[in-house]
Parts: structure tokens; C-alpha cells; sequence
């Protein structure tokens, strides 16, 4: 069967010849314009004055509209219509939009946006997550509180409490193609080609934009160059701008944002400050914990209210805690509007309490592992049949049931095979031997919740044809951007109707052909499409064993599709025979196919329910040296062993987990946005913001998949893959942590990102020479 | 005005009436149609519009993106369409790129190929170096490099023989073909850009969106791509490029060329010269510092008339060179030893990064004293720097631990660094400071440098 197969990614060799094509290389019809926007070049402030004359005097130009000259909604808000596509009368933030550039090129238009003479009256921008919280800026009223038991009253009783806080930055996206989009005027509406992870979402935001319904929007999307959660919102004012044009001016319109652009006017990861305060026993034992996450969610609502409510949903990753208070603040800020990246605020809440639990090990004089293990929920029973410990009910601070834990048998067989206790004592022996160079070693485990916590979004559909050469056209809701999503549900297909994938037809993601989708986000890709790819599938497919077995006196049961023929019988004839055989028989050969993740139910204002269809797990050991001279650190090795249930494809599940380990460990050591005292960006380009690079990954690099399956029934038992192994980098930010306390006595207290300038720091408070 | 003249996947093409500042990336993409050639960041740093151009040097990477079409004249351009043969045969490295599963988004791949491509025919096999300017977003680069593993020994397809004879003998438009008509244009046109590699004035045009007034190139001046062994030492060529400087250097100067290693990426080392690197004057070009270190000494010239300089008087302030107007850096030499020279790079990311500090210590012992101390900083001023005080504070001391310390604070006289997006000045002024304490500790014996340690 085709599932569970390493089969390549359907693209290899389009990558590979430069025939894969994306936004921008899609030939473009003669009288195209292009765009490019106006930008503020301050961080709050009413707009005096504006003159564009020269911009409209530039070579090249068209027209150039500001606010005033937008039809319909000037909005491009996926969420509370915050977001004007063009700034009216007041700008938030370095880098927003406040006019549009039609010009004949894209070198005319960004040389004319550059020549506005904007004249503001500044006011004061808030900046930092410590200017707003004293200026009381937030969304929604205040902060959002869950709790289990009692946690107060836990911590006053606890033998022992540790506490802290630190911050963590945010991350830019980097994918490595821009954000770009190009419009068609078409008859009563426009095409829209976008690259974007949410095409539903960007017909929506078009349709209102030029005042049409959305049945006369067609949005088209067959690829992007990297999304990471980019692309999910920060699309549509690029998108909306194009169709705009198309509309108003009756003409193809292309915009593509230029790097530095591109870094500026989109949003990022959430940068979060998180104080913890925790009652523990003499062996590491949580009896009760308070966090306080602070999010800097920038100038506009956006995503930010699920992101920070993820962040509280993984504030316990692996560890049953009886007693918790989680208190959560949705900061506005005068920057750019922080917007979703893969693990949507998981990652931010998981390191809260990995961060916790190095520093109670510390504090205490134990071993991390073992504090850890000290904390975990206890194992339960998967669908394979594994061994159940645990004794009674376990629950999440936001009381969803933990059923299917499988982290203390996964960590066992880590630590045997990365031989993580002899290497911690070997560790412990070079660190005696090395005055200036010091390794750390850490095990950090992951728990990720499945499914959007925006319940009606865990749909999605699905539109198959078979056709009657037995050729089969492919198509559902999902969105490509890398991840191999097209070849997995190609898998799913082929194995529905027993076929070679080479016979599956993938085809561009089309709000035409399947409606309403869902964002390609939240890891349920393959969850999601993969199902509704199956009920179509296997829909058509029952209808043409019906007709065989109706043609061959026999029943539907007798007929069987395997290895590209159809068993009817003790007859067998080629898949294409059959299609022919059906299709004479006028059988109908598409159908649609639909699906809805059962079992979820959410209260995100009181955080109770079951938010999760289930959970993905893993855990990681990463090595690392670092320099107490100068702060600068690698990593040396790294051994993951990764939960993707019954993996639908293990090479490209591998290749998920090594990209996302490494990704995850570029947001908590190079990566590192820097913005000045008037809240510009100065990391807008790979020259300052460095993502990893080629040599950065771990020379020793072990990548396994947890041989299990998905006790709840996903798509052949699979489970996502997307999100979870990102989090596995945080076993890179607590092994540098760990070396920076083989330094001295105290508690290093590494901020995140571990720069070398952060990690020299952090030695040196070890050793009580530094703040 | 001459055309351009290059081979293009194979076949000869003319370019006529383009602006000199084109850069190949957009000609290829829009002009010719050639979309497999990626924008990532349009400044050199991503790699994705990596192409192979050859020339009678051979075949090197370069970013696309900031080549103008008339340095390309007489050379020839493989993008990643001609990377696939005649017939539609793949090449070794797209096969395994696909069968080690090395692509994701598929973005970053063309010019990944590219880089692979280049680097299996000169026979490269530094995988993590020749990749350092090829970022990718999704892989973590694992597979990309069991790819190139895969390959290093694979044959060179035939299809990748470049026939440079088929094209024609006409002059380089924009270019003087020797440095004395170099000297004598300049002189006339002193407001002209001098295009050496254009890994700098590339963005000029790609950033800053600026409009050059007149440029010449300087890429057909090929007696000023010459390195010499001559009394003392070498006279390296202005036009001589890092990649070739790094090669010559690697049995004199290791040190040096461990920096070299580290000087951008493969594809801005192909292309830049030592003479750009110096002559822009950046506070964080990290060739000047450790030619400061040694005791190099700078040629220049203006039509007929030539001065020597000592490298460092060069740079006088941020943005000011000692250099006239129609005066042009010539050459630049570099003492023949300089054992104990040694070269820190601080940067946030190990690999085609910029300085944040780059510091180079060369000092000589005479038994237990200290001889004579050079230490150059680029990173800690406007310019790239010595440690005029700290040097003071070492020299004929006794070298011990205490001699070092006591010398720290002398850094704060050389020295008030900036903070900016890279570093702090705190965090620039102390590990200057540590520099010269890992300085001493690496000569002692002792394991200082975190890319040597294994796990």
C-alpha cells in the first residue's frame, strides 16, 4: 500500500530542474502592474500632512492611492477588521502601509514609494511589553486567567519554591520566498494567484475589499516557498491590494514584497516575558505553580488572542500539575502585529516550564531528567497496546483528560539510545579538565495538542475525479508550502483505490473547487485533508465496486483494488479498465469528500474542555560547547526520538522533525530581532538577522520516529507533524543552560535567544561577576 | 559601445543597450524567462539566485543578484535550467537531492544545486563551507548534505564543458582591460563607481535603489589579479579575489585563512576582492585587520603617481579613506611571517556573518618578553583599528597571565565600540578584553576555539 512508504516529495524534481513554479514566476500577461507600498517611517502618530507628488511624478507610475481612494473595506484584518490595508489618519507602527504604488515595474514602483513626503505628529509609541502593561494596553479587557486546584495555597505549603522570570524573543519567518500575489480581472470578480497558507481567507478579505461576493473571488495557490505559520494571515493586504487594482483599473496586477520589505511590514512570533513561581517537594515534585505570560502581540489584534491562549494550553507540556494558575496578557504594542509561527505560542509556554524545570533541578541540587521524570503524566495505553500506569483520571490545567501519554516509555528508550547518562558524566569529567570551553547536555520532552482550539475549524474537504482512463485528479483544502502535505494525501489516495501515487494528479489548491477551507496551519494538514481525501476517495471507489460486482454477479465485497488492478471475483482487470468499465456503465467518477475531527469541545474564556483531539509527542537531547570568553556556543550533537503516530510517510516525517529541530534551535540562539529606541526594526535583512546556516546544524544528528500509533482514529493512525518537533530546539536552549551552570555556583538565567552576548551574560552571573 | 557578450546554459547571447547596473538575476528572470533562478533577499545572502559562471579561472558560484551583466562579458553563465543536459538527462546532484529527500518548499533548491553543481566539478568536498552562503528555511540541512555526500565522487556530466572559444574577442564594454588605463580613465572620470566584484555596490543599486553615475569594472584588469612573491612578502593585487587570497594564504598565513574561510559566503568570495574590502573602508571588513596585524602595507595610485602607505593609516576616520580623488587602491603586501599571528571572529552566527568583533593579535616573543605586539580590531571603532594603547601596555613585558590582565584596561583607551544590532558596546569592549586572554591561553596549549570540539 502506498501509505507508510518514504516516498519522495512530489516536487524533488521540479525543485531540483527550477520548473517548480511559484507565484512570482508565473508568466505575466503584457499590461501588468506592479505594486508597492508607501510605508510610516515612525512608530505612532496623526499624519499632517501628505504629499505624494513626487511619488506621482515618478517614472513609471500609474496611479498612487492612499486610504481615501479604496472603494469598499479598507481592511485586512483576519480577525476584528483592526488591520487597514492603508493607514487612515493615524499610523501604529514602523513599516505600516499608508499608500499603494501602481507602476509598470517593480523597480518603478519601489523607487516611487520611497519619494512620499509624509509630515506626522508623533505620539508616544509604546514599545516593550513593560510600556504597555503600564500604560494598561491590551486586547480584550484584561488579563485571561485558568486555574486548576489551588496553586496559591499549594505554593504557601511546599517545602521549597523556586521562581523566575525571563524573556524570549520572537522569530522572523524567513521563508525564502517573499510574500507575493498577482491578480486577473475576470468577468464580475478577479483571480487571485497568492501565496498563502489560508486561500479562503484571502477570497474573504478580496470579496470585501472590491465589494463582490465571494463566489465571484477565485483564489489559486499550487505552492509556496515556506510558509511556517507567515502566510496564514500576512498575505491578504498583498492579495487585496492586486485585486484592487484589477478591479479599478481593469488590469493584471503583481505585488511581491522585497526582503527588507518583507521583514518589516509583516508580523513575527510573539516575543514573551514569563515569571513563574512554583512549590515544589524535596525531589523536584511540582505541588503547585502560577505563570505569567506576557505577550507582546504588537499593534493589531491578528492571531495574537489563539497564540497567547497556546501559550497557556502548553504551560504544563509533559507534567501533571495538581495545582495551577496561568495568567495571560495580549500586550499592544507600537510594532509590527506579531502573527502566528509554527507552534502558535506553544513553543513560548512550553519553554516557561522547561525553563522551570532546569531551575528547580538547580535550585535543588538534582538532575534535570530526573526532575523532570519526576513530573510526568503517566503513561496510558495506545492503540498498538502499550502498558497503562497510570492509576486514576490525570487532567491539564485546562481539565482535558490525558489519555494517550506515552513520554516516560519514549524517554526511557532516548536516553538508551543517545546514551545520555554516560555522556553526562563524560560531560561532567571534560567540563573538570576545561577551564575556558564548556559542553552542557540536556533531555527536554514535547507534548503538542492537535487541532485548532478554533473548533470549527477542524474541517476540511476534498474533490476527487477519476477519469475514464483511470487517470485521477486530486484536490482538497490543504495548502503546500514544503511540508509534503500533496504527497501524503497522494498517498492516501493511491491507497484507496490501490494504485501508484505516479497515477494521483495533485493539483493547485483552489477556492473554486473546494470551499470554505481552513487555514494549512495549526499541524493538521494531513489530519484534516487526509481524511476528507479518503471519504472521497473511497466513495468513488465503492461505487465502481458496486457496478463491478453488479456487472459480475458478485457482491461489492468480492471486489478488490490492489496493485493498480481491480479483483472483481476470480476476474482482474487494470484500474484503467475499470474507470473505462464504470464511466460506460455511467457510474459517476467525482465526488467530493468531507470531514470534521470528532470529540472536540472549548471554552477558551474559562479554559475548560477538550480543546485537543490528541497529542503528539517526542523528546530530544541536544549537546552543546559553549566559550566563557566570549559567549559564542554550538551544538555538537542532537538525538530525537519523535511520536508521528504510524508515520503516512517516515522520510518525510524525518525530514520535519531534523528542519524543525534545527529551525527551533535558530529561534533561541542567532536569531535575534532588534529593534531601536523609536521602535524600528534593524534586523530587516539575512545580512543582520541570522537564521541557521548550513554548518549550524548538529554534526551528529539522530533522528528516529516512536514506533506507535495514534490511539484516536486519524488518517491511517497517523498523527501531525508539523508544529511539534519544533519544540524539540529547547533541549539546545537548557543544554546551553546546563553548560552555562558547569561555570559557577549560582543560577545562570540564559535568556532567550541564547546569543553569544546572552550566553556570556549568563556565565557570568554563574559565577557572580555579572548582573 | 560594446555589447555584452557571455554563454548562456551553453549558447552564445548578446546583450545591447542595457543599463550597466542590470543585474543578472533580473535579466535572466524577466528578460529571458529563466524563473528557475530565485530572488530570496536581492543583497547576497540567501544564495538562491546561486549561478556557476566560468571563466579561463574556472567555475566559480556567485549570487546572481549582485552580478551586473558587463562583468559576465566573455564568461560563461550556467543557471540551473542548463544544469539539466541536452537531452533532459538530470545532473548527479539534482538525482540526489531528490532521492535524499533534500528539498522541501523547494525555494532555496535551485541555487543549493548550483552551489553542489560547482563545487562537485572543481572536486570540492568542505560541504558545510561551499553551502555556508545557501540558506534554507525547512531541511535543517541534513539531507542537503547527504546529498552532496552522495555525489562528491559522482563524474562531471559532459553537457558541463563550457566552450569559452565560442565567443567573440571584443573588448569588455565598461571596462578597462589594464590597470594603467584604469589609471588614466579614473583620473579624468574621479566621480566614477569603481566595480571591482559588486558584492558592496551591488547593493547600492539593489538596496538603496541608487542610480550610479558613471562605473567602470574592473573584473578585465587582469594585472591587478596578480599575487607576487616579492622582497618580504607577497604584493597581492587589488583585484585579487578573497577566494584566491584565501588559497594563497593557507601555507604562509593559516590563521588568516581560517578568517577567510569565514569572510562571507563561497559565492561573495568568488566575486570579492581584497581591494574592494579595503578600499570602502568598512569598520567590519575583516580582511584590514588582520593585514593591520601583520604589517601590511597598502599601493596606491592616481595616473602615473604611486604612494605606499602603512595599511592602517588608510582609514581615518568612519567613512574617510586617505585616498585622492581619481586614486585608486593597487595592490596590497603582506609580510612573508608572521607566525603568531591569530585571528577572532565574533559574530552571531559562526558562518557568512558580519564581525560584530573581529580581533587579530600577532606578537612576537623574544624568550620570556614581549618583542613587539600588533593588534588590530575592526568592529571596536569607525574603522578598522590597532590597539595602539594595549600594545604599549604589552610591549617588553614579561608573558604571563598577569602581563594580560593588567593590560585589559587599556582596551577602554583604544576603544569606545557602538551597540548596535550585532553587540552591545559592553559586550565588544569585554571580549575584546577575552580576546587577548584566549590569545594567551591558545598559545599556552590550552583548547580555546568551540568549533574544534567534537562530542
Amino acid at each position: 500500500m502506498s501509505v507508510a512508504k518514504p516516498v519522495t516529495h512530489d516536487s524533488g524534481h521540479l525543485h531540483v530542474t527550477g520548473t517548480a513554479r511559484y507565484i512570482d514566476d508565473v508568466p505575466l500577461p503584457a499590461n501588468t502592474a506592479h505594486l508597492a507600498f508607501g510605508l510610516s517611517t515612525v512608530a505612532h502618530g496623526e499624519i499632517t500632512s501628505m504629499d505624494l507628488s513626487a511619488v506621482r511624478a515618478a517614472p513609471g507610475v500609474i496611479a498612487v492611492w492612499t486610504a481615501d481612494d479604496l472603494p469598499f473595506a479598507n481592511d485586512v484584518s483576519p480577525s476584528i477588521h483592526d488591520e487597514p490595508l492603508l493607514a487612515t489618519g493615524t499610523v501604529h507602527y514602523v513599516g505600516q502601509p499608508i499608500f499603494l504604488v501602481i507602476a509598470d515595474s517593480h523597480l518603478a514602483a519601489r523607487k516611487a514609494a520611497r519619494k512620499g513626503r509624509i509630515i506626522y505628529k508623533e505620539r508616544p509609541a509604546l514599545l516593550t511589553v513593560d510600556d504597555a502593561m503600564a500604560a494598561g494596553s491590551r486586547f480584550e479587557g484584561g488579563p485571561v486567567i485558568w486555574t486548576k486546584g489551588d496553586a496559591a495555597k499549594a505554593i504557601a505549603s511546599a517545602p521549597r519554591v523556586v521562581e523566575g522570570r525571563f524573556e524570549m524573543g520572537g522569530q522572523e519567518h524567513f521563508y525564502l520566498e517573499g510574500q507575493a500575489a498577482l491578480a486577473l480581472p475576470a468577468e464580475g470578480g478577479v483571480i487571485v494567484q497568492s501565496s498563502t497558507q489560508h486561500p479562503t481567507e484571502i477570497q474573504h478579505k478580496v470579496a470585501e475589499a472590491i465589494g463582490v461576493p465571494m463566489n465571484a473571488v477565485r483564489v489559486e495557490i499550487r505552492r509556496m516557498g515556506g510558509g511556517f505559520g507567515g502566510k496564514e494571515s500576512q498575505g491578504n493586504a498583498l492579495a487585496v491590494s492586486c485585486a484592487l487594482v484589477a478591479r479599478l483599473l481593469g488590469r493584471p496586477a503583481k505585488m511581491r514584497y522585497d526582503r527588507d520589505d518583507d521583514m518589516v511590514i509583516t508580523g513575527k512570533r510573539h516575543d514573551f516575558r514569563i515569571e513563574y513561581r512554583a512549590g515544589v517537594d524535596d525531589t523536584g515534585r511540582i505541588l503547585g505553580i502560577e505563570f505569567l505570560q506576557l505577550a507582546r502581540c504588537g499593534w493589531a489584534m491578528d492571531l495574537s488572542l489563539p497564540v497567547a491562549d497556546r501559550a497557556m494550553l502548553h504551560s504544563d507540556n509533559a507534567y501533571n500539575l495538581e495545582h495551577v494558575r496561568i495568567e495571560s496578557h495580549r500586550l499592544k504594542t507600537n510594532t509590527q502585529s506579531a502573527t502566528a509561527y509554527r507552534g502558535f505560542g506553544g513553543p513560548q509556554g512550553m519553554l516557561g516550564i522547561e525553563r522551570a524545570m532546569d531551575h528547580i533541578a538547580h535550585q535543588l541540587g538534582l538532575e534535570p531528567l530526573a526532575v523532570r521524570k519526576a513530573n510526568f503524566y503517566a503513561d496510558m495505553k495506545d492503540a498498538s497496546g502499550g502498558s497503562t500506569s497510570a492509576k486514576k483520571k490525570q487532567t491539564t490545567p485546562y481539565h482535558m483528560e490525558v489519555e494517550d501519554f506515552i513520554l516516560n516509555g519514549l524517554v526511557t528508550k532516548l536516553e538508551a539510545s543517545s546514551a545520555f547518562a554516560t555522556r553526562k558524566a563524560a560531560i561532567a569529567k571534560w567540563n573538570a579538565e576545561n577551564a575556558i570551553l564548556k559542553k552542557g547536555i540536556s533531555l527536554t520532552p514535547v507534548k503538542f495538542g492537535i487541532s485548532f482550539t478554533l473548533t470549527h475549524l477542524n474541517q476540511a474537504g476534498a474533490l476527487v475525479h477519476v477519469y475514464s482512463d483511470g487517470s485521477i485528479h486530486l484536490n482538497h483544502g490543504g495548502t503546500e508550502m514544503g511540508q509534503g502535505l500533496f504527497r501524503k494525501v497522494s498517498q492516501v489516495a493511491a491507497a484507496s483505490f490501490g494504485v501508484d501515487v505516479g497515477a494521483i494528479a495533485i493539483t493547485a489548491t483552489d477556492t473554486a473547487k473546494v470551499p470554505n477551507t481552513s487555514a494549512t496551519a495549526a499541524s493538521s494538514g494531513s489530519d484534516l485533508n487526509g481524511m476528507a481525501v479518503k471519504a472521497a476517495c473511497d466513495t468513488i471507489r465503492d461505487r465502481m465496486a458496486d457496478y463491478l460486482a453488479r456487472e459480475h454477479q458478485t457482491v461489492p465485497a468480492k471486489v478488490h483494488f490492489k496493485e493498480g488492478k481491480v479483483f472483481v471475483g476470480g476476474d482482474e482487470m487494470t484500474f484503467a479498465e475499470a474507470a473505462s468499465r464504470c464511466y460506460m456503465g455511467r457510474v459517476s467518477l467525482s465526488s467530493t469528500g468531507f470531514y470534521a475531527t470528532p470529540k472536540i469541545t472549548w471554552d477558551r474564556v474559562a479554559g475548560r474542555g477538550r480543546p485537543f483531539y490528541y497529542f503528539s509527542y517526542g523528546a530530544a537531547v541536544s549537546e552543546v560547547v559553549i566559550d566563557t570568553l566570549t559567549g559564542e556556543n554550538r551544538i555538537l550533537r542532537a538525538d530525537i526520538l519523535h511520536d508521528a503516530g504510524a508515520s503516512l510517510n517516515p522520510a518525510l516525517d524525518i525530514g520535519q522533525v531534523e528542519g524543525a529541530y534545527v529551525q527551533g534551535a535558530g529561534w533561541l540562539t542567532t536569531e535575534e530581532l532588534v529593534w531601536d529606541d523609536k521602535g524600528r526594526l534593524r534586523t530587516h535583512a539575512p545580512s543582520t538577522y541570522k537564521i541557521p546556516a548550513c554548518s549550524d546544524r548538529p554534526r551528529i544528528f539522530n533522528v528516529a520516529l516512536w514506533h506507535g500509533a495514534n490511539r484516536e482514529d486519524t488518517i491511517y493512525r497517523s498523527k501531525a507533524v508539523g508544529e511539534p518537533p519544533f519544540m524539540h530546539g529547547i533541549s539546545v536552549f537548557s543544554a546551553l543552560s546546563d553548560a552555562c551552570a558547569a561555570c559557577g555556583p549560582n543560577y545562570p538565567d540564559l535568556q532567550a535567544p541564547a546569543t553569544s552576548e546572552a550566553v556570556l551574560a549568563a556565565v557570568k552571573r554563574a559565577r557572580g561577576t555579572g548582573k | 559601445m560594446n555589447d555584452i557578450a557571455f554563454l548562456l546554459n551553453g549558447t552564445p547571447v548578446t546583450v545591447s543597450g542595457e543599463s550597466p547596473t542590470r543585474t543578472l538575476l533580473d535579466w535572466l528572470r524577466d528578460t529571458r524567462g529563466l524563473t528557475g533562478t530565485k530572488e530570496g533577499c536581492n543583497e547576497g545572502d540567501c544564495g538562491a539566485c546561486t549561478v556557476m559562471v566560468t571563466d579561463t579561472g574556472g567555475t566559480r558560484a556567485l549570487n546572481a543578484c549582485i552580478l551586473f551583466l558587463p562583468q559576465l562579458h566573455g564568461k560563461a553563465v550556467r543557471t540551473v535550467e542548463g544544469l539539466t543536459g541536452p537531452k533532459g538527462e538530470v545532473h548527479p546532484v539534482q538525482t540526489a537531492m531528490v532521492e535524499k529527500h533534500g528539498s522541501q518548499c523547494g525555494f532555496c533548491t535551485p541555487g543549493f544545486v548550483m552551489s553542489m553543481a560547482a563545487a562537485q566539478k572543481n572536486g570540492a568536498t568542505d560541504h558545510d563551507d561551499y553551502l555556508a552562503g545557501n540558506l534554507c528555511r525547512c531541511t535543517g540541512y541534513a539531507p542537503i548534505i547527504r546529498a552532496a555526500e552522495a555525489v562528491a565522487n559522482a563524474p562531471v556530466p559532459d553537457w558541463m564543458t563550457e566552450n569559452l572559444g565560442a565567443l567573440s574577442g571584443d573588448a569588455a564594454p565598461f571596462a578597462p582591460a589594464t590597470s594603467d588605463e584604469l589609471a588614466e580613465w579614473y583620473e579624468s572620470h574621479p566621480d566614477a563607481v569603481l566595480v571591482a566584484g559588486a558584492t558592496d555596490v551591488g547593493l547600492w543599486v539593489t538596496k538603496q535603489l541608487r542610480d550610479l553615475p558613471e562605473v567602470a569594472f574592473l573584473h578585465a584588469c587582469t594585472d591587478l589579479q596578480e599575487i607576487e612573491n616579492v622582497e618580504g612578502g607577497w604584493r597581492v593585487g587589488a583585484g585579487v579575489t578573497i577566494a584566491a587570497l584565501r588559497r594563497a594564504m593557507e601555507d604562509p598565513h593559516p590563521a588568516f585563512a581560517e578568517l577567510l574561510r569565514r569572510f562571507a559566503s563561497e559565492q561573495v568570495r568568488g566575486a570579492a576582492t581584497i581591494g574592494g574590502n579595503i578600499a570602502n573602508g568598512s569598520p567590519i571588513g575583516d580582511a584590514p585587520p588582520a593585514l593591520i596585524a601583520m604589517g601590511a602595507r597598502l599601493h596606491l595610485r592616481k595616473g602615473d603617481t604611486r604612494r605606499e602607505i602603512a595599511l592602517e593609516d588608510f582609514f581615518i576616520d568612519y567613512g574617510k579613506q586617505d585616498r585622492a580623488k581619481g586614486e585608486f587602491v593597487e595592490a596590497v603586501t603582506i609580510p612573508d611571517t608572521a607566525p603568531a599571528l591569530a585571528c577572532y571572529k565574533l559574530s552571531k552566527r559562526f558562518d557568512q556573518d558580519i564581525s560584530a568583533v573581529c580581533g587579530c593579535f600577532n606578537i612576537d616573543l623574544k624568550g620570556s618578553k614581549i618583542e613587539s605586539a600588533r593588534i588590530a580590531f575592526g568592529g571596536m571603532a569607525g574603522i578598522p583599528k590597532r590597539a595602539s594603547a594595549v600594545e604599549a601596555a604589552l610591549q617588553g613585558r614579561d608573558w604571563t597571565l598577569a602581563t594580560i590582565e593588567a593590560a585589559l584596561p587599556a582596551f577602554a583607551k583604544d576603544f569606545t565600540p557602538m551597540t548596535d544590532m550585532r553587540a552591545s558596546a559592553d559586550y565588544r569592549l569585554e571580549t575584546a578584553q577575552n580576546m587577548l586572554l584566549r590569545y594567551f591561553h591558545e598559545r599556552s596549549g590550552n583548547p580555546v576555539s568551540v568549533l574544534e570540539v567534537e562530542a
